[in-house]
């Protein structure tokens, strides 16, 4: 693979927890490379360490060891300002919590970070305005968080991950909070947003949520176990379970 | 296929070709492979058994899609059987079960392994599965049936998960052993 190609990559990624023998490796000699377009699953239990090796993807966290590249950038040896500046403009998150801030409109949160990026305020409502289109919102966008159900908290926080254009969208257990119907509107989302070509990494324990992707990561103990490519797989099994003959 | 293809006529008299319609539209992407000549060889079969009547034919006698069928008595028995009916289709889990244990036993394959390339291909199902869901309009009949399809999948994943931690605790006692 072109390393230019990759908007993400890590190498002999390691991020430690305490010392001595209460030591802990949460992520443990990772190698990684997300090709632009690509929309990556990372699948795992509980504790596995997929959402330390988000927050190392994203500049979050600082690696104990190994190197974190964004578009052909390292991250991981900028100071704190440069790195700020940087995930600001280059990485959308989104949590399982939705993060938002309560006393912000829908809108108002949606415009926060394109204002924190230098955007003037016409240029990052306008960009508020179309991403809420996007997602389906554009009637609720001067509701609080308060008055908005969990689904759509999450899509609010989906088209603030979205408000400055960035390289790759992080997400962290993006339907944790979510029930079924608010987990396809998500979907539908990521969806749309892969068929748009916007780089995706995903982390989660919901396999409908993983075979959306087109790559999947299987993680245990800090290491990759797996990696699937899920894209351009298709069978037609579907057709088939309806047998020719009763 | 004969049963439901009786319970539609239950509604009314109907021909092939719209019966072939009807049953497309709640089967969705299921109903894809279905061969076009199907509906008539089935229909054909149940005029046989008795089940249903051909009503009239109206058109030329080559053209079968033209024929309009009707239950008879004993096609109406049998819908009312089959709509009483309970039944489990039944998930085949017991071979790759019986597959794990034996690879185990024998030594011929690790389990983790074997695990690992069965989700490998529910997920890719599931993706399948996942992507034909999104793509039917909400509420849609044929939506409905890819979400028992992405239900049943989601469930042998999680059963393959506790396969996983079941076999790993298992390598682990043998190499402490």
């Amino acid at each position: 693979m072109n390393v230019s190609s990759a908007v993400v990559r890590a190498h002999g990624l390691v991020k430690q927890h305490g010392r001595g023998q209460g030591r802990v490796r949460a992520v443990d000699d990772v190698d990684l490379e997300v090709p632009e377009g690509q929309m990556l699953a990372v699948m795992g239990p509980s504790g596995c360490g997929k959402s330390t090796l988000l927050h190392l993807l994203g500049g979050l966290e600082r690696p104990s060891d190994g190197e974190v590249w964004l578009a052909g950038q390292r991250i991981d040896t900028l100071g704190e300002r440069a790195l700020a500046r940087l995930r600001r403009r280059s990485v959308g998150f989104v949590f399982q919590a939705f993060h938002l801030v309560e006393e912000l409109s829908a809108a108002e949160n949606v415009e926060l970070p394109a204002l924190l990026a230098g955007r003037s305020p016409r240029e990052a409502r306008r960009r508020a305005h179309s991403l809420l289109e996007r997602v389906g919102l554009d009637a609720r966008a001067r509701h609080l968080p308060s008055q908005l159900s969990g689904g759509q908290r999450q899509r609010v926080a989906i088209a603030r991950a979205l408000v400055n254009d960035p390289l790759v969208v992080m997400a962290d257990e993006p339907t944790g909070n979510l029930d079924t119907a608010a987990t396809l509107d998500a979907l539908r989302i990521f969806e749309d947003l892969r068929a748009a070509g916007q780089t995706l990494v995903i982390v989660t324990h919901d396999e409908r949520v993983a075979a959306t992707a087109d790559r999947l990561v299987s993680m245990r103990d800090g290491m990759f176990v797996d990696d699937t490519r899920l894209a351009g797989t298709g069978t037609g099994w579907l057709g088939g379970l309806i047998g020719p003959e009763d | 296929m004969q049963d439901a293809v009786l319970a539609m006529l239950a509604k009314e008299p109907s021909h092939g070709y719209d019966l072939r319609t009807r049953l497309r539209q709640s089967l969705g992407p299921l109903g894809e492979s279905m061969n076009p000549g199907q509906i008539y060889v089935t229909l054909a079969r149940l005029e046989k058994a008795g089940l249903v009547v051909c009503e009239r034919a109206d058109g030329l006698p080559e053209r079968p899609e033209r024929k309009v069928y009707a239950l008879t008595p004993a096609g109406q028995q049998r819908v009312a059987a089959w709509l009483t009916e309970v039944g489990w289709p039944k998930p085949d889990l017991a071979e790759f079960h019986l597959k794990l244990v034996a690879a185990a036993a024998a030594r011929l394959a690790d389990p983790m392994q074997l695990v690992a390339a069965q989700r490998r291909e529910l997920l890719r199902r599931l993706r399948e599965a996942q992507h034909a869901a999104l793509a039917e309009p909400a509420g849609s009949a044929a939506a409905l049936l890819l979400e028992g399809v992405v239900l049943r999948l989601q469930a042998d994943l999680r059963w393959l998960d506790a396969c996983e931690r079941a076999w790993s605790k298992v390598d682990d006692e043998s190499e402490g052993a």
